[in-house]
């Protein structure tokens, strides 16, 4: 029934797969929207305003595409190494609790000291966190796909527990620690600007953009450019050759995991010392699963991941704006949009290759001689 | 008496609550035996519940209601299979896609019929699944001991409860009994031995894919019209994620599967009585704790220090014919 295709050119590869599939995930998104009874067309330009239009929007769009490129890396540095940590959720929650324990308590440490300290906590917490499946994938032969399920719902009653009966300020209804001092915080955006005497309008956007692009850079060079990377990957493709030629497929299993658990640490940074300044209860609200969505749809390479992240970003900020325009498409709609993209650009990628092979074929095909 | 009788309507309180993970469990567990890894167990039961909700506020009958709703988890499931049986693709990827749709549509489709959020109306008493009152419930539950058993316990519950019993030792003989089962246990261990002996792998792993639509439906239409009467976004609240638990606590074998989902749903009815008690020497409960304890508990299991969960060997694994 089926001939073996011819493979496709590069180019094709790269762009046009994952556009196509992506393509895919938005018309049936469109025709989500048009079935309860809205217009499409007016919802993207109404997103579109909302997320881009002023310099406010576009604060909150780089404040969630800062958390996306934190918890997309986490995803697809693991994705390298053959493994699915669906654990982001989970470590990153976590670590917000190792950011909000030197915040809190460390407070003689001088200036920004603090909040560097505070950053590297909430690096090692989501690591730590994310070591125990690490090492029962690598050592024990437990799955880390339901190990990584399990501790999202581990971290949610460890959190759940702490915040409720331990770190809670006395007397006070919500969930959540006290506000962490000044020097506990990630400088926001507009206070920057301020300092040059630029105005900018207030918004939760803040510095760890930078630290999140240095961290994509660094992700680029450990896996391309590196002997660990080059590890990695091997392992990633052929665990078997990876013995073969001398690589512990253990030994990357632990290192990708823990790299990866301090990678999602970046959304504790991000939300908890760059906006929230204290910690919450829940506070991750499924950011770490859009990693999910960003990694598959950035192709798990940081410039993908990067780009990925900003129209998730542009995504969340307008799908806010378009819930209060237009009440009936509801902020839901954009985890509809994420699962379609996981759905095309992840689960059915291939769906696509045999139209655009054929396609390109025909284009290309030489008239005989 | 009074402890147990207490007792019982605590056993009887955790039952119900095993319920959704008992279907949602052997629904995994079908699925799975056939070498399809099914981690959208969350999202259909949200399919279910919602779809059953609205089908039964349409029609007014919980019946049709039931048949909307495994109609619905039936289409989901066929995405599943389609993307891992067909496109071959990672089943992982593929089931957390499902929970992501299934979670946002839900929730927008409700809020934008109705415009409460996503909840959808409560539905009067006749368009639900009602307690079915056993004979002569009252008069034998003043029997010591095993009187409140009957009325508690065997007594009063929804049809689908008694479908839920039912379906255990129905999987167990169609798994271990039937040539039909036998095949499906080998395509999840070595479909290429199915292969050549001139069976379709992509048939038995198609008619697996559906039961467990059929089955985890059934969890989410107990929720909506079985315990609640309508639907809420998020209403499984991590049920589907339980069941996946209890499928490897029990090795992926039915009758440790009924218990395990028993265990869970009691420990959870254990959760909700102790909330705010004070215990001697330790204070208060720490509920999270208890709430905590399946997860726990599965990843020791699956750590190997307490026996061994092996997973059907070629579970996760598209399926290639050789040319």
């Amino acid at each position: 029934m089926s001939t073996p295709l011819k493979p496709l050119p590069a180019w094709a590869d790269v762009a046009v797969i994952p556009l196509v599939n992506v393509a895919a995930a938005f018309v049936i998104s469109g025709l989500v929207v048009l079935a309860i009874g809205e217009n499409p067309l007016q919802a993207v330009q109404i997103l579109l305003t909302g997320a881009l239009g002023d310099l406010e929007g576009i604060g909150f769009t780089l404040y969630y595409a800062t958390s996306f490129i934190f918890t997309g890396l986490a995803v697809a540095l693991c994705f390298h190494a053959g493994l699915f940590n669906i654990g982001v959720e989970g470590q990153a929650y976590f670590a917000g609790l190792g950011a909000a324990l030197v915040a809190l308590h460390l407070g003689f440490l001088p200036g920004y000291s603090l909040v560097i300290v505070a950053i590297l906590a909430a690096a090692l917490f989501g690591a730590a966190f994310a070591a125990i499946p690490g090492y029962l994938q690598a050592y024990r032969d437990s799955h880390i796909v339901i190990t990584t399920i399990m501790f999202n719902y581990i971290a949610s009653a460890i959190m759940g527990y702490l915040l409720v009966n331990v770190m809670r300020v006395p007397g006070q209804m919500n969930a959540e620690t006290a506000a962490f001092p000044a020097n506990g915080r990630v400088l926001q955006f507009h206070e920057v600007m301020a300092w040059f005497g630029v105005h900018w309008p207030v918004t939760p956007f803040n510095l760890s953009f930078l630290l999140a692009l240095v961290c994509a850079f660094v992700v680029w060079l450990l896996i391309w450019r590196t002997r660990l990377g080059y590890e990695i990957r091997t392992v990633g493709a052929n665990p078997t050759a990876a013995v073969y030629g001398g690589i512990s497929p253990a030994r990357i299993t632990i290192l990708s995991t823990l790299l990866s658990g301090a990678l999602a640490g970046g959304l504790a940074v991000n939300v908890i010392l760059g906006e929230e300044h204290r910690l919450i209860l829940e506070y991750t609200s499924g950011f770490g699963f859009v990693g999910i969505a960003v990694a598959l749809m950035g192709r798990a390479h940081p410039v993908g991941i990067i780009l990925a992240a900003i129209l998730f970003g542009v995504l969340y900020q307008g799908g806010a704006e378009l819930a209060f325009e237009q009440p009936k498409i509801s902020r839901d709609m954009i985890v509809v949009i994420q699962g379609l993209v996981v759905l095309f650009a992840g689960a059915l990628e291939h769906m696509f290759r045999r139209p655009v092979a054929t396609l390109l074929a025909r284009r290309t095909a030489q008239p005989p001689i | 008496m009074e402890w147990f009788d207490a007792f019982i309507v605590m056993f009887a309180s955790g039952m119900r609550l095993a319920i959704p993970l008992i279907l949602a469990c052997l629904a995994g567990l079908w699925s799975e035996r056939s070498g399809v890894v099914d981690i959208g167990l969350e999202g259909k039961i949200l399919v279910g519940a919602f779809a059953s909700a609205v089908g039964a506020t349409f029609t007014g009958s919980a019946w049709a209601g039931l048949a909307v709703g495994v109609v619905a988890t039936i289409g989901f499931s066929l995405i599943h299979g389609y993307a891992s049986i067909d496109q071959r693709a990672n089943q992982i990827v593929s089931g957390t896609a499902i929970n992501m749709v299934a979670d946002g549509l839900t929730a927008l489709i409700g809020n934008a019929i109705w415009q409460q959020g996503g909840r959808t109306p409560q539905l009067p008493a006749d368009a639900q699944f009602g307690a079915i009152a056993w004979r002569f419930a009252e008069e034998i539950g003043r029997i010591p001991i095993l009187g409140p058993i009957y009325q508690h316990v065997v007594s009063g519950n929804d049809i689908i409860t008694y479908i839920a019993f039912l379906v255990v030792p129905l999987t167990y003989w169609a798994l271990y009994h039937t040539r039909f089962g036998l095949r499906l246990r080998a395509v999840g261990e070595n479909p290429a031995a199915v292969d050549t002996a001139g069976i379709s792998v992509r048939a038995l792993r198609y008619s697996a894919v559906i039961i467990c639509g059929v089955l985890v439906g059934l969890a989410g239409v107990y929720l909506a019209l079985g315990q609640t009467g309508y639907f809420q976004p998020h209403m499984s609240a991590g049920r589907g994620f339980i069941a996946l638990a209890a499928l490897v606590f029990a090795k992926w074998r039915p009758w440790p599967a009924l218990a395990t989902c028993l265990l869970f749903g009691f420990l959870d009815a254990l959760a909700i009585r102790l909330q705010g008690v004070e215990l001697p020497v330790i204070g208060p409960v720490p509920v999270q704790a208890i709430e905590a304890l399946p997860y726990v508990l599965t990843v020791i299991l699956l750590a190997g220090f307490i026996g061994k969960a092996i997973p059907p060997r070629a579970s996760g694994i598209p399926y290639v014919k050789e040319r």
